[in-house]
């Protein structure tokens, strides 16, 4: 009789506790259900768009279907030069900018944690101050430092590609260089003492003992550079105006919309395969730029 | 394989004093612990013989070298510390091998080094694990085995076993010292546990605030104390200390330690301890020689009642608590000699095993 | 072991003697981290802390940059009703849009939370695709969303039978559509940051908190909101600053129409700077995004400082 009484506790009190667990989670999937649609409705749309021909676009029929699908969009864009050019800027610029980004903040990293010095504290707080500094407050400063450059010593720096892969570190190495940090600090002091022990000297520590130990801050690092770099827009914006100078953000905005001609198939198909890159990066690695993203904020 | 020498040894954190003047030889071969309460100085000590760090003031010889200003790597010692400090990335086959491999060794060479080392701590069968496959005990070979395959002069040990369970520690310790037997590398081994220290040296040094209290072998140290911090520092459960007045008696000295308890001075001690007389000094005796009444079997054993407070049996002994003077007292009696909480009972203390400690300078008489 | 003993002196290199003093190889250490150091402390030195100094000097020269004017541009700003207009609009877009972001994310987060395990990290990902695509290609996305002729929007009102909607002809509409399209792109950022914080809210508290008979409600206000403060007060001030210095979603969309409503001071900046060839003008707009970004700063640098210690 008592352990009966008490199975029909426990089950009527179990049961109250999964009706409320059922009631959250029917919410909880119904927030998700929607905000998934109201996150995903863009891209997706982009993508029936892209399939579309223009008589089809500007047709009465429902913009969220596709009733003749064609990848012409595709095959026109992948073959226009332009477009291709401004894919090649793009990557070289983001390639380059990663490369100069991590040899300037991994080692910059490893001696403001590791090697004390006159003032290094204060640096390392400023090194993340500076990454709080928008590009929307330098690129008139610099477009006129540019210009004078070329005034002075006749360097034509401004409509250069390559002038990005000279800016963007600005806007990558601050926060590489402060995850860095985070990383290289949460490697135990003794690791670096039993490997100087064993006969390191500093720079076999860093590229023997803290690349590989922080492997995935330096992923981690090289993925928001990538991506960083691949979405900047403001400085191409002001500093490149040629159209085989210009990378994919850019390019697409200026030149695919020609005046009143929206050809919308095409710049959806375009910002698409712009996009791509950092989506197929995130697919595949997407803890470690998840991992980048929260470090600014729970690291250091 | 190699002398160690430390000379006036000084260390200073910006405010604090880590060091304060270490004068130390440890000779070839040996095995010298280093054992004192937490923040002694013992780790700052290791640290510097390393070259971890800077001397403030002093000299460290090595070897018959001033090493001061030689870095860590040129020094030729090898160091095991507390978390292991295992190269994670790396598998045990290439951290023990990597001292090696920056010094440019033959692949051949390395190899056969790392199997000897592997053969000696038994650990042949774990060389191409991750450290994060191993259990606390075999990165605790691992990190001695790194130590071993470098073949230094000196091993330095930073409380390698206090990561352990208990039953390992012990285990541990056995091994260390069978690997030392082996190798017969000079040893510098630093400990706050002083049965480490004890089971463990040739030689043990007890630090304190920076300075040596006492340099000897465990068994000096045991029998011999030459501070009332040693006294009370070595032996578990620790020397008994009462303050007591050292009195002219009708037979020569005696120790009033309370008004029904004076103790007779062994005859042979009467001359040492006479210009003291009158004073009043601290008296120390360790539980193991104030036992349950016997047969005497020497000149200076001493019966006398005490009132039972606690009874902590053992097993084989049995730890039993009064007071003396309002301080607590332990001695260690059998555990069949019928010892009741509560009740009277009659020691016997075998008084030749007794230090008298001058209260001011700590200073054992 | 013999063999080994032999090995070793063949091995490892006689020790060399240094004869260089403590304070030398002290100071070769913070020689070669200063070397280690140096790339980046001239990048920053010249490519930012330099024009961000310059911005300043070039706000108070001539258009054509020949004559220090002073304050002249500053008061020319203060008589001009865009002006005010960019102000208002600037910081009604950031508030609106970070609370926004903050309030999705939070929701959000909190779903993801609650769903099994399994299902979290599938969830997840198709939560941040927004953050991931470059702003300046999704904004595409949106204006033609927001297409005067072909919204696709439009085109689902009206087939519910409503009236299409102006989206960026009308300047309240358009001021709806740029913080929309900042908040969609933003809000993931503040769901991924809150997960990461709720994850690391131990669960016995919860546990602990349920016996002492909490509901859902209290264990949200007295367990997971406190211990979340951190994180939501950093991640928001970032997000405020990163949201007042936008340029790519104002510029894509409307480029400041109509008539100028939607411009925020990077965008105004840009089009009087760049585009007007009026660079000191162009400097001083963006010049007032400086003391809300230095006010966050602070803010974000005592946080940094407090757990520098507590650590
Ligand atoms: N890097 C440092 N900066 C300042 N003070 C230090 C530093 N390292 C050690 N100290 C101080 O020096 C003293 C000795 O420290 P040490 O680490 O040698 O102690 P220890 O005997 O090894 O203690 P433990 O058993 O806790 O390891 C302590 O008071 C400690 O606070
Ligand atoms: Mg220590």
């Amino acid at each position: 009789m008592v352990t009966g009484t008490r199975a029909a506790v426990g089950i009527a009190s179990r049961g109250s506790i999964g009706r409320d667990r059922r009631r959250a989670l029917f919410w909880s999937y119904f927030f998700l259900a929607v905000f998934v649609i109201f996150f995903l409705t863009p891209p997706v749309y982009m993508l029936i768009t892209s399939l579309k021909t223009s008589a089809e676009i500007s047709a009465a029929t429902s913009p969220w279907w596709v009733f003749s699908p064609t990848l012409a969009n595709y095959v026109e864009l992948l073959t226009s030069s332009t477009y291709l050019t401004f894919f090649r800027n793009s990557a070289l610029v983001a390639l380059l900018v990663v490369a100069i980004t991590m040899l300037i903040s991994i080692p910059a990293a490893f001696a403001l944690s590791r090697m004390r010095f006159w003032g290094s504290a204060t640096l390392a707080t400023g090194v993340f101050l500076t990454y709080l500094i928008p590009d929307t407050l330098l690129f008139i400063p610099l477009f006129k430092i540019f210009a004078f450059v070329r005034e002075a010593t006749g360097i034509e720096l401004l409509d250069r590609w390559w002038l990005l892969v000279i800016v963007y570190p600005t806007l990558t190495i601050p926060f590489c260089t402060w995850i860095m940090i985070g990383y290289f600090s949460s490697i135990p002091k003794e690791l670096d003492e039993a490997a100087l022990i064993d006969g390191a000297g500093y720079f076999q520590l860093l590229t023997r003992i803290f690349l590989p130990v922080a492997l995935p801050g330096v992923i981690a690092a090289t993925i928001f550079a990538f991506t960083v770099s691949w979405a900047q827009f403001l400085y191409p914006m002001a500093f490149t105006t040629s159209a085989d100078q210009l990378v994919l953000p850019v390019g697409i905005v200026t030149t695919l919309i020609k005046g009143d001609v929206f050809n919308w198939g095409q710049i959806m198909t375009g910002a698409l395969l712009g996009a791509l890159p950092p989506l197929v990066i995130y697919a595949f690695l997407m803890d470690y730029y998840i991992a980048g993203l929260t470090a600014g904020a729970t690291k250091g | 394989m190699a002398r160690v020498t430390l000379r006036k040894v000084v260390k200073r954190y910006d405010e604090t004093l880590a060091v304060r003047g270490i004068d130390l030889d440890i000779l070839d071969k040996e095995f010298v612990v280093l054992v004192g309460p937490s923040g002694c100085g013992k780790s700052t000590t290791l640290r510097m013989i390393a070259g971890l760090e800077d001397i403030t003031d002093g000299e460290i010889i090595i070897d018959g070298e001033t090493v001061n200003d030689v870095p860590p790597k040129d020094r030729d010692i090898a160091m095991v510390f507390q978390n292991y400090a295992l190269y994670p990335h790396m598998t045990v086959y290439e951290n023990m091998s990597f001292g090696l491999r920056l010094r440019r060794a033959p692949k051949e060479e390395i190899r056969t080094r790392v199997q000897d080392a592997a053969a000696i701590l038994g650990i042949g069968e774990l060389l191409e694990r991750k450290p994060k496959q191993l259990s606390g005990g075999q990165r605790q070979r691992v990190a001695m085995g790194r130590a071993i395959v470098r073949d230094p002069k000196v091993f330095l040990f930073d409380e390698p076993l206090s990561n352990l369970d208990a039953k390992l520690r012990v285990q541990m310790r056995t091994e260390i010292k069978r690997v030392h037997q082996k190798v017969r590398t000079t040893t510098i081994y630093v400990t706050h546990d002083q049965i480490e220290a004890m089971t463990l040296a040739d030689r043990v040094v007890v630090m304190n605030g920076g300075v040596i209290e006492q340099v000897g072998t465990p068994d000096e140290l045991y029998h011999a104390p030459a501070t009332r911090f040693v006294a009370e520092f070595i032996g578990s459960p620790a020397m008994n200390l009462v303050p007591c007045h050292l009195v002219e008696t009708s037979s020569g000295l005696g120790l009033h330690l309370d008004d029904n308890l004076v103790l007779p001075v062994p005859a042979d001690r009467i001359r040492r301890y006479q210009p003291y007389a009158g004073k009043s000094l601290l008296f120390g005796l360790r539980p193991e020689y104030m036992v349950e009444r016997r047969v005497h079997t020497g000149p200076h054993q001493f019966d006398f009642e005490v009132l039972l407070e606690v009874i902590e049996p053992m097993g084989m002994d049995t730890f039993v608590h009064f007071l003396v003077n309002g301080m607590d007292v332990c001695a260690r009696v059998n555990a069949s000699a019928g010892a009741r909480a509560g009740q009277r009972f009659t020691l016997c203390a075998d008084l030749d095993h007794l230090h008298l400690i001058e209260h001011d300078s700590g200073k054992v008489l | 072991m013999r063999s080994t003993t032999e090995a070793r002196a063949q091995a490892s290199p006689p020790v060399r003697r240094r004869a260089a003093r403590l304070p030398a190889f002290a100071s070769r250490k913070s020689t070669i981290a200063l070397g280690m150091t140096l790339p980046l402390i001239l990048i920053i030195g010249v490519l930012v802390l330099y024009p961000a100094g310059y911005a300043f000097y070039l706000a108070l020269l001539s258009k054509s940059m020949d004559r220090f004017v002073g304050l002249a541009n500053f008061d020319f700003l203060f008589r001009r009703e865009t002006f005010w207009m960019v102000v208002k609009q600037s910081v009604i877009f950031a508030v609106s849009a970070v609370l926004f972001k903050a309030l999705i994310g939070f929701l959000v987060a909190h779903c993801v939370h609650n769903v099994p395990a399994r299902g979290q990290r599938k969830w997840r990902g198709m939560l941040l695709v927004p953050w991931v695509i470059p702003p300046a290609m999704s904004t595409l996305a949106w204006l033609w969303l927001f297409d005067p002729s072909y919204s696709a929007f439009n085109w689902l009102i009206q087939h519910a039978g409503g009236e299409g909607v102006p989206w960026l002809g009308d300047p309240y509409w358009a001021r709806f559509a740029v913080i929309l399209v900042n908040v969609w792109v933003g809000a993931p950022f503040f769901m991924i940051m809150y997960l990461a914080a709720l994850k690391s809210v131990p669960e016995q508290l919860y546990e602990a908190a349920a016996i002492d008979g909490a509901n859902w409600w209290q264990k949200l206000w007295y367990v997971t909101l406190p211990m979340m403060r951190n994180i939501i007060a950093i991640t928001a001030l970032f997000s405020l600053i990163v949201t007042f210095a936008n340029f790519d979603i104002v510029r894509v969309l409307t480029n400041g129409g109509p008539v100028d409503q939607t411009h925020v001071f990077a965008t105004w900046a840009f089009k009087l700077g760049i585009e007007g060839n009026d660079i000191p003008l162009g400097a001083c707009v963006s010049l007032f995004m400086v003391p809300i970004l230095a006010i966050a700063a602070i803010f974000i640098l005592r946080d940094i400082n407090r757990r520098g210690t507590e650590a």
